[in-house]
């Protein structure tokens, strides 16, 4: 413990960290939740009265609305899947003796420090392009009918696109978890007639519970918040076939400027998300004690 | 019980490994072969893998165009300013917490990071018409204000949990010896962390540097980074691919050798400590 | 150059009373040892006079003044941690003119001090190396070159030796004793070890449980300890204590008598007021022989000086020395007259 003049002096030297994370965690999310409870349109001068829960009602009985929760979820839900699964298997193999690991570290990890619109714009041009894209020419190769892949699957090209970003983010953690596996404990269960598979299942995985469960939550968070792949690729199109909430309210706000409506959305995608903090901050929280 | 692994496990797992770190590394592969293409041979099918006219034309390209080099300047600022910026503020905050911790730190770290989790998407509307109303909208300052704030807990949470490696006795001599908080900061603290506070530093500057929400939704043209710089490329249909690819890997290069470098500690910074 | 004096000193963290009340005068120029059993508070009431804790109520006065909201640096006093503490990243030279250079002395002063300070402590030849490149006791040199070299009032020193190997122990005990006393600067030295505390100190300070047992001179408190913890943690071997009858006919709840203070003669007879036993355990040193015999009163230990020819299984008579049997009443005190 430290004494009182230290702790005032920690406490003083804190201040301004807290202050500003007040204000910027604070300040914007009571005048979401204050627009989100008026009649504001950037276009109409004559706004600013209180609406009650309209803006509620109308968001959330928009059918855009439902459609834009079904899209979020499943492009969470197949991102999380796939990154999660690859992850542990690319995970399981980086573990093996491999010549030459660090470079396939590296492979493995860059699509992680690809700016977002970047990343977009290379699968859509250079891979997905249904006429000049790899991808098209491999399809065509194999005598198969190329996809047109923003046309006729456009959530699926974003699902891959995401995906691919943050399959470098469940291996990595997911590596560093096997690599603090006990050998011992392993060939202990070896000792114990487990087979490789059973080894796996009881040993491995059971020790990357708390590491997957740490993945799953931190990838929620920013999914949730899914928004230059989208921006670049699709502009939330077909339609509304690849928008999501964050989408949604960023068009409701930005393109037709109605700030009362997208406000409300703004405190939906605030609630949602917090479900998902409130289990990690927990989980972190726990770990800090010891 | 060391056991010889056999000479063709190792082959398989090599082999395996390298097929799938390739799979996975090549799109940038790719638009990186695709930069040194002339136009026409970027877009050419059947696709030309490596026998094809190689040209630096589009990087000559790229950094004669004055508007690259301005999106790169602003990203090197937006990302530098915010990350520095953080830093300095987060130091002696995160000295606080790890040496100096009353009753309410846990709870305060806690709530810092929970701070994090706010999507960005849910402030939008009114940090957007504030950044107009106060006209910050397209400015350097009011992006490096807005990354500096979303990256504080991060900053300060990675910064906490390297000091609370650095032995508490060292800065308990330090006082002893009349150091105050700033020279102790300067002279003990941060000499002993510089490892801790390289990689803090790096992997902000990269969060910073790839920020992709709000760099899209308040800067436009004057003060836009490359991310908004590289979006807009997403209109004009082909045509550009390989200058765009030029660019974009201008864009990634920098950041993938800070990002191999920092990798080690990039699981620890982005899970908070949760793993290690 | 400084008296200390403590009065009313109390600590608690949060709910738990680590020193219920400490009252303690510190002559300027003495070498007080606290001793006591780990967790004692030995650690926290040092922690407490250099000021990196606060008091939660009582005075510290450092030649009269009190210093209890004085930060540390401005006490004067100097203190050399158990794990030396040095600065990793900072030379030899560097760590030991730390403090100067923070307290904004000019370079030629600093210079001559640092220089001095190293050859007092033959840190001469390794003044531009990193603590990393050194021995343990040279480490522990240089944690007590940053201490002298300020010139402070008073040294204090938490367990400075217990990295130390035996010998190094025994080594640099002596050369900061005589340090100590070639400065004359007053100093207080914590340690659990009893034999430092015994070859060191001009005055002990025995703790136990956050209270002083005992203030006062090694052979004082080995010659009168002041109570049953006392007697039973100052000397090695432990003291002999007996209660029940053989107490009781010296009017005492307990009476206790040193191994060195019992004569042991072989057979089983003897005179009045002597024991029986057999012989368990018999540890030759050479110098000294201590033997461990079972006796109706329990386990009796006893130094004899030189070698004796006893062995396990052996029946001896033991004869305590009556003029130092120590009694002590129902609460453990020691009853004197
Ligand atoms: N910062 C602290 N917070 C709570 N309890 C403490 C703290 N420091 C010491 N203690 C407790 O005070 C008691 C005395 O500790 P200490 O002074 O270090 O003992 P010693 O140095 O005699 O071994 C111990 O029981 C210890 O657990
Ligand atoms: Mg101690």
């Amino acid at each position: 413990m430290a004494t009182r003049q230290t702790q005032i002096l920690g406490r003083s030297v804190t201040a301004p960290s807290v202050l500003l994370l007040l204000a910027w965690s604070l300040a914007p999310l009571a005048a979401t939740i204050y627009f989100s409870f008026t009649y504001y349109n950037l276009l109409n001068p004559a706004s600013g009265q209180f609406v009650g829960i309209d803006n509620y009602s109308y968001f959330l009985t928009d059918p855009a609305f439902l459609a834009s929760l079904k899209n979020t979820l499943v492009l969470v839900g197949s991102v999380l899947v796939i990154t999660v699964v690859l992850g542990t298997l690319v995970a399981v193999l980086m573990n093996q003796p491999v010549i030459g690991l660090n470079i396939v570290r590296l492979m493995v990890i860059a699509p992680f420090f690809v700016m977002p619109t970047v990343s977009a714009l290379v699968w859509k041009n250079l891979l997905m392009h249904p006429v000049s894209g790899l991808f098209a020419w491999i399809a065509n190769s194999l005598g198969l009918h190329p996809i047109d892949w923003f046309a006729n699957a456009p959530m699926l090209a974003v699902i891959l696109i995401v995906a691919w970003q943050w399959l470098p983010f469940a291996t990595l953690i997911l590596l560093t978890a096997l690599q603090s596996l006990d050998g011992e404990q392993l060939e202990a269960a070896e000792m114990d007639g487990a087979g490789p598979f059973s080894t796996f299942f009881y040993i491995t995985l059971a020790h990357l519970a708390r590491p997957i469960t740490v993945v799953i939550l931190i990838e929620t968070i920013f999914l949730l918040s899914v928004f230059a792949e989208i921006f670049v690729t699709t502009g939330g199109g077909p339609g509304l076939a690849t928008t999501n909430i964050a989408f949604l309210i960023y068009s409701q706000a930005l393109i037709q400027y109605d700030v009362g409506g997208a406000s409300a959305g703004g405190i939906v995608a605030v609630i949602l998300a917090n479900i998902v903090a409130t289990f990690l901050v927990r989980l972190v929280g726990k770990n800090l004690e010891a | 019980m060391a056991r010889a692994t056999s000479r063709t496990r190792i082959a398989v797992s090599t082999a395996a490994a390298w097929i799938v770190g390739l799979a996975i590394f090549f799109p940038i592969l790719w638009m990186v072969l695709a930069s040194f293409k002339t136009e026409l041979d970027a877009f050419a099918i059947p696709p030309k893998f490596l026998f094809f006219d190689w040209t630096l034309e589009n990087y000559g390209v790229v950094q004669k165009r004055s508007d690259y080099v301005l999106h790169a300047y602003n990203s090197i600022v937006i990302a530098g300013g915010a990350t520095l910026i953080a830093l300095l503020i987060a130091i002696p905050a995160a000295w606080a917490m790890a040496f100096a911790p009353t009753k309410r730190t846990r709870g305060t770290l806690l709530w810092m990071l929970s701070t994090k989790m706010m999507p960005p998407v849910g402030v939008l509307v009114p940090m957007y018409l504030f950044f107009r109303d106060v006209g910050l909208l397209d400015t350097r300052a009011g992006l490096i204000g807005v990354l500096c704030l979303g990256n504080l807990p991060i900053v300060i949470w990675m910064l906490f949990t390297y000091f609370k490696e650095v032995p508490k006795d060292i800065l308990e001599a330090a006082r002893m010896d009349g150091a105050t908080l700033a020279k102790e900061l300067i002279f003990v603290l941060a000499p002993m962390s510089v490892p801790g506070i390289a990689s803090t530093l790096l992997l902000n500057f990269i969060l910073a540097w790839n920020e992709a929400f709000w760099t899209l939704n308040l800067s436009s043209a004057d003060a836009a980074p490359l991310t908004v710089f590289i979006a807009s490329y997403s209109s004009p249909e082909g045509l550009f691919w390989a200058k765009l690819s030029a660019a974009s890997t201008l864009a990634i290069a920098p950041i993938l050798v800070l990002g191999w470098l920092s990798q080690r500690q990039l699981v620890r910074g982005l899970t908070f400590g949760a793993v290690k | 150059m400084a008296s200390i004096t403590l009065q009313g000193v109390r600590k608690t963290f949060g709910a738990v009373e680590v020193i219920p009340g400490v009252d303690l005068a510190i002559e300027d120029k003495s070498f007080v040892v606290f001793v006591g059993p780990s967790g004692c508070g030995k650690s926290t009431l040092l922690r407490l006079i250099a000021g990196l804790e606060d008091v939660t109520a009582g005075q510290i006065r450092i030649d009269g003044v009190d210093v209890v909201q004085v930060p540390p640096a401005k006490r004067g006093l100097s203190m050399v941690f158990q794990s030396y503490a040095l600065y990793p990243h900072m030379s030899v030279r560097g760590n030991i003119a730390f403090a100067l250079k923070m307290a904004g002395m000019n370079k030629a002063e600093i210079d001559r001090r640092v220089t001095a300070a190293a050859a007092t402590l033959n840190l001469t030849p390794y003044l531009d190396r990193k603590p990393r490149d050194l021995s343990g006791g040279q480490r522990q040199r240089v944690a007590i070159g940053r201490a002298i070299v300020r010139e402070p009032k008073g040294f204090l020193f938490d367990e400075p030796l217990s990295n130390l190997d035996a010998a190094l122990r025994v080594q640099m005990r002596l050369e900061i004793a005589t340090l100590q006393k070639s400065l004359g600067t007053t100093a207080i030295y914590v340690t659990h070890d009893q034999v430092e505390a015994m070859t060191m100190a001009d005055k002990i300070v025995v703790l136990n449980a956050g209270r002083i047992e005992q203030y006062g001179s090694p052979l004082e408190l080995y010659e009168r300890p002041a109570n049953l913890f006392v007697a039973g943690f100052i000397g090695s071997p432990k003291m002999n204590f007996v209660t029940g009858a053989p107490a009781a006919a010296l009017g005492a709840a307990t009476i206790g008598v040193r191994p060195e203070h019992v004569a042991v003669r072989p057979g089983a007879d003897g005179p009045r007021g002597s024991w029986s036993g057999r012989v368990t355990v018999a540890e030759h040193l050479g110098s000294d022989t201590f033997l461990f015999a079972d006796t109706e009163l329990g386990t009796v230990t006893v130094r004899a000086a030189g070698e004796i020819g006893l062995k396990p299984g052996d029946s001896v008579r033991l004869i305590p020395d009556s003029a130092r049997i120590h009694r002590f009443d129902q609460a453990g005190r020691a009853i004197r007259g």
